[in-house]
């Protein structure tokens, strides 16, 4: 088996949390999580999503940090801030085009997801990708995720005018080369509202 | 006497639920782990693979199994946190008993084994053997199952035994027996993603069964289709191929419907049907009234949805049918499983590579927990107490007279009603939270408080425990050996990681003890549990679930085995039904007919709309172990109402708003959860929590004719904005039964 790589599908993903709580079960997280799940929005579907830190080639946290406490291994995986130099300042929090970095005003410091590195480092699978029950988080190799999956793994993803390349990949239907994520205008109006498919009410209307 | 010694707050404060966050020793441990211990998860039906791992006679933390073919590592958050129950501050660490005004006091384990034993043979002399009864719970080890089934019959000889899984299993496992001839899951969970069409119905399986979930999105990968029946779009039905909104109570409309579509159109096997089934004639004209446009009404659904469902069922080369609570929740839950299973048998798509029938089983030990004779109409091995040959082998095993063996008992809710008229005036239960589990919990509250004498086994003072007179504190799951059987019908180990703190003791012990002081000694001697399982493997022999050729050592080898396994050399049975071969004497399927009728209590003018219960994925049941578990109670911290926004809109309720949810016997006020997921006729509430909060205030205690199971899944309630309640029960924790 080639390296292990690291594969969200959000279409698999049930919202149960599994990642979340395994995740500050990791030895060295000490029983803080760092990742979380996000609910697009309740009223309208069931859809979540977890959010891990997805390791950019050339991170944004990184490059805005005025401390310079954030560092990537050599295999890839961006840490978390280094206490001795993190102030707090959470330029990090902001940038990132993903949400990842939190800012724990408890010990006044950048802490992410650093996918498990003292497992994943040793062969073993980051916490969250060991016990996701759908599979929406998996670390398998790329030749085993192409023969068991329909869709095909992506890394890379623009937002705005701006290119990044993760480390982690996400699984997208054949057709998507790139996640396209375009600016949007705040407070403007959508020019037409976005079709219900989860109401249930109008699914039992077309009777 | 049996009634809260104080009131419950001061109970609450003393006992919990309190939340545990923080393993033993804390997260900055650096000692290594002096053991890891391969076990498995104590929750439900899926028994997930675990490892603990143990430090000092502690559980300090876990570490997936990745090893274990059935969930390979994989785990949802109450298996995550499941270690945080062990060294919890909540924990009974020997036996108490109730003290009038004041609440409880610790005792000695011999006085209150004498006052136990004092008063079962107070109870039984005066008023008879069957006025002291039992309740136990699915969730125990298949050696505890037998051992408490022997118990009732042997020491006490009562004919009132029953257990929780009546509130879980027993529709589902009613209409295999009818059908197929036995009762468990046709199919190991590797036929799942073999299947080419997966139709689930009434089943929540990202949150109550999250590992069936990998081999549902692997079906899918390799092609199939997903059809779900929930009148929620719950997370699995998200990205399911067809989900049917059924109205509850309405899924014979959709099964009924898709039959009658199939043979229309000629997708059913005639020559599977003409060998290995009986009664097609007869369910051919039963479902000819069952028209599209027939069927949508009694399914509250739109016709082109069933035709679509037959449809991609039909012409399917393989499938997979699984059902759980939704459908079997019912007055007519039995009806609800048949109709669903004649579509496997229809179709002949049993017994073979990706087809196939399972029933998702809820508790730990759903499947092992009703096999072992712990239910009121059975012995060990599946067999039936009415049956003389099947009585005269067990008694045999027993060395009791045949004539010893009390007959057939209540089932639970009869039970409850039993105690409630007065004609059980005893209790002991174990593994049992009746208080929140049972429907209608004002009744089952005013029932325990009749008791003249209530113990319980526990580990945690649940809700229900309160009510006891003695509480005889217990184990965990992972302080004993034992075994259970998986959804799949699997049997697997469960290793001992810890012994029970303090003065606890190993629920069997406790039990020994009051069979040996009630002078059956030389009936319950066991040095461990893999005695009971040496017992038990003798007493199944030759019955439907057969355990005799199963070993602990042939278990820790194989990572399980299947029953049937009649021989120490018979490698088990994955798979049931292989070349149309059905348990019944005639080796055929029974195909039965199943008319529509309504539920117990529709909605009407009073009380119009539809209560549906249910769980969310982060508790377990009644809650007594998660209701405790820090994480867990962050994720779902209290109950609430899902209301679509049209009927909302209609009481004016805001999301977030409190709504009085009340039924004709009783009201539960929680938050409102606005969502366009639920059908806008039906409201949700899930049922895990206790007292103002619990849903069960409003649930119906009609049961199933057959297979008596309630009907949690359908009463008629009434809905009322109201303000945010302020009195005692309101201001507890949100884990006790508080609102915030």
């Amino acid at each position: 088996m080639s390296e292990a790589a690291f594969f969200i599908d959000y279409s698999r993903c049930i919202g149960c949390e599994a990642c979340v709580n395994a995740c500050a079960e990791c030895d060295t997280h000490r029983g803080t999580s760092m990742i979380h799940l996000e609910t697009i929005e309740r009223r309208d579907s069931v859809q979540t999503a977890p959010q891990i830190c997805m390791h950019c080639e050339d991170p944004i946290c990184a490059q805005v940090c005025p401390a310079d406490a954030i560092k990537k291994t050599p295999d890839g995986v961006v840490q978390s801030s280094l206490k001795p130099r993190c102030i707090g300042c959470s330029n990090c929090v902001l940038s990132c085009p993903f949400g990842v970095p939190k800012y724990l005003s408890s010990i006044d410091q950048m802490m992410k997801c650093d996918m498990c590195y003292d497992r994943s480092s040793v062969g073993k699978k980051p916490m969250c990708a060991t016990v996701c029950p759908s599979g929406a988080l998996t670390y398998t190799s790329m030749e085993e995720i192409q023969r068991t999956r329909q869709g095909i793994p992506i890394n890379s993803w623009k937002f705005g005018k701006e290119e990044v390349k993760t480390k982690v990949y996400v699984m997208v239907p054949r057709e998507v080369e790139r996640v396209e994520i375009g600016l949007v205008q705040i407070n403007a109006t959508p020019l037409a509202l976005p079709n219900d498919p989860y109401d249930v009410a109008l699914m039992l209307e077309e009777m | 006497m049996a009634k809260l010694p104080v009131e419950a707050p001061e109970l609450v404060r003393v006992f919990g639920p309190t939340l545990h966050r923080v393993p033993a020793g804390g997260w900055a441990r650096t000692t290594e782990d002096e053991k890891l211990v391969k076990t498995h998860c104590c929750f439900c039906g899926q028994q997930c693979g675990i490892q603990l791992r143990v430090q000092d006679n502690k559980v300090v933390g876990f570490e997936p199994w990745e090893d274990f073919p059935f969930n390979r590592g994989k785990l949802c958050p109450k298996g995550v946190k499941r270690y945080m129950q062990d060294e919890h501050p909540d924990r009974l660490k020997h036996p108490i008993q109730r003290v009038e005004g004041v609440g409880f006091e610790a005792i000695s384990w011999d006085f209150a084994m004498q006052r136990v034993v004092g008063e079962i043979q107070r109870i039984q002399s005066a008023y008879g053997k069957d006025a002291f009864a039992v309740l136990t719970g699915a969730s125990l080890t298949n050696e505890k199952a037998y051992l408490m089934g022997k118990f009732a019959r042997v020491a006490l000889q009562t004919a009132n035994i029953d257990y929780n899984g009546r509130l879980c299993m027993v529709s589902a496992g009613a209409a295999s027996k009818k059908i197929f001839g036995m009762d468990r899951s046709a199919n190991p969970w590797s036929d799942i993603p073999k299947a080419k069409v997966i139709l689930a119905a009434g089943a929540n399986i990202a949150e109550c069964a999250p590992i069936t979930t990998d081999y549902i999105w692997q079906a899918r990968e390799n092609g199939a289709k997903l059809i779900i029946l929930d009148p929620r779009m719950t997370p699995i039905a998200r990205n399911a191929d067809l989900f049917i909104p059924v109205r509850p109570g309405g899924d014979i409309g959709v099964f009924n419907g898709m039959l009658h579509i199939l043979i229309e159109r000629g997708w059913i096997d005639r020559k599977f049907i003409e060998e290995h089934t009986t009664g097609f004639d007869q369910l051919v004209e039963s479902v000819k009234k069952y028209t599209p446009e027939y069927s949508s009404k009694i399914a509250g659904v739109p016709p082109e949805m069933i035709v679509k469902a037959a449809e991609l069922w039909g012409p399917a080369p393989t499938s997979f049918l699984m059902h759980a609570r939704g459908i079997e929740h019912h007055t007519k839950g039995v009806d609800n499983c048949m109709a669903a299973i004649n579509l496997v048998i229809a179709t002949g798509r049993i017994g073979r590579e990706g087809c196939g029938y399972a029933m998702i089983t809820g508790q730990g030990n759903g499947q092992g927990g009703r096999e072992q004779g712990q239910k009121c109409d059975q012995l060990p091995g599946s067999r039936d107490i009415s049956n003389p040959e099947h009585r005269k082998y067990i008694a045999g095993v027993w060395g009791v007279a045949e004539g010893s063996i009390p007959q057939k008992g209540l089932s639970a809710v009869p039970l409850v009603e039993a105690i409630h008229s007065g004609k059980i005036k005893g209790l002991i239960s174990i593994c049992f939270n009746p208080v929140v589990s049972l429907p209608d919990a004002n009744f089952v509250r005013e029932a325990l408080e009749k008791l003249e004498f209530y113990t319980c086994i526990d580990f945690f003072l649940s809700e229900t425990a309160r009510y006891a007179d003695v509480v005889l504190a217990g184990s965990l799951m992972e302080e004993d050996e034992g075994t259970t059987t998986n959804v799949e019908g699997r049997v697997i180990r469960h290793r001992k990681a810890t012994t029970p703190p303090a003065e606890a003791r190993e629920d069997w012990k406790i039990i020994c003890e009051i069979a040996s002081r009630l002078g059956y000694a030389e009936k319950f001697k066991y040095p461990s549990p893999k005695e009971m399982f040496e017992e038990l493997r003798v007493a199944s022999k030759g019955g439907v679930s057969d355990y005799y050729g199963m070993t602990w050592e042939r278990l820790d080898e194989t990572n399980g085995l299947f029953w049937p396994c009649p021989e120490l050399s018979h490698p088990g049975t994955p798979r049931l039904y292989e070349n149309g071969k059905f348990g019944h004497p005639d080796g055929k399927a029974h195909l039965i007919p199943v008319e529509w009728r309504p539920s117990d209590e529709m909605p009407d003018d009073q009380y119009p709309v539809i209560l549906t219960t249910g769980r969310v994925v982060s508790q377990f049941l009644s809650g007594t172990q998660t209701r405790r578990i820090g994480a867990l109670v962050d994720q779902a911290s209290q109950p609430f109402c899902e209301i679509h926004p049209r009927l909302a809109e209609k009481y004016g309720v805001a999301d977030g708003d409190f709504v009085k949810v009340e039924s004709r016997r009783g009201n539960i006020v929680v938050h409102a959860k606005v969502v366009k997921t639920i059908r806008p006729d039906t409201v949700f509430v899930p049922y895990h929590w206790p007292l103002d909060r619990s849903a069960n205030n409003c649930t119906n205690r009609a049961i199933d004719p057959v297979s008596n199971i309630p009907e949690f899944k359908i009463c008629a309630v009434r809905l009322t904005k109201v303000d945010q309640p302020s009195d005692a029960i309101a201001m507890l924790e949100v884990q006790a039964g508080g609102v915030r």
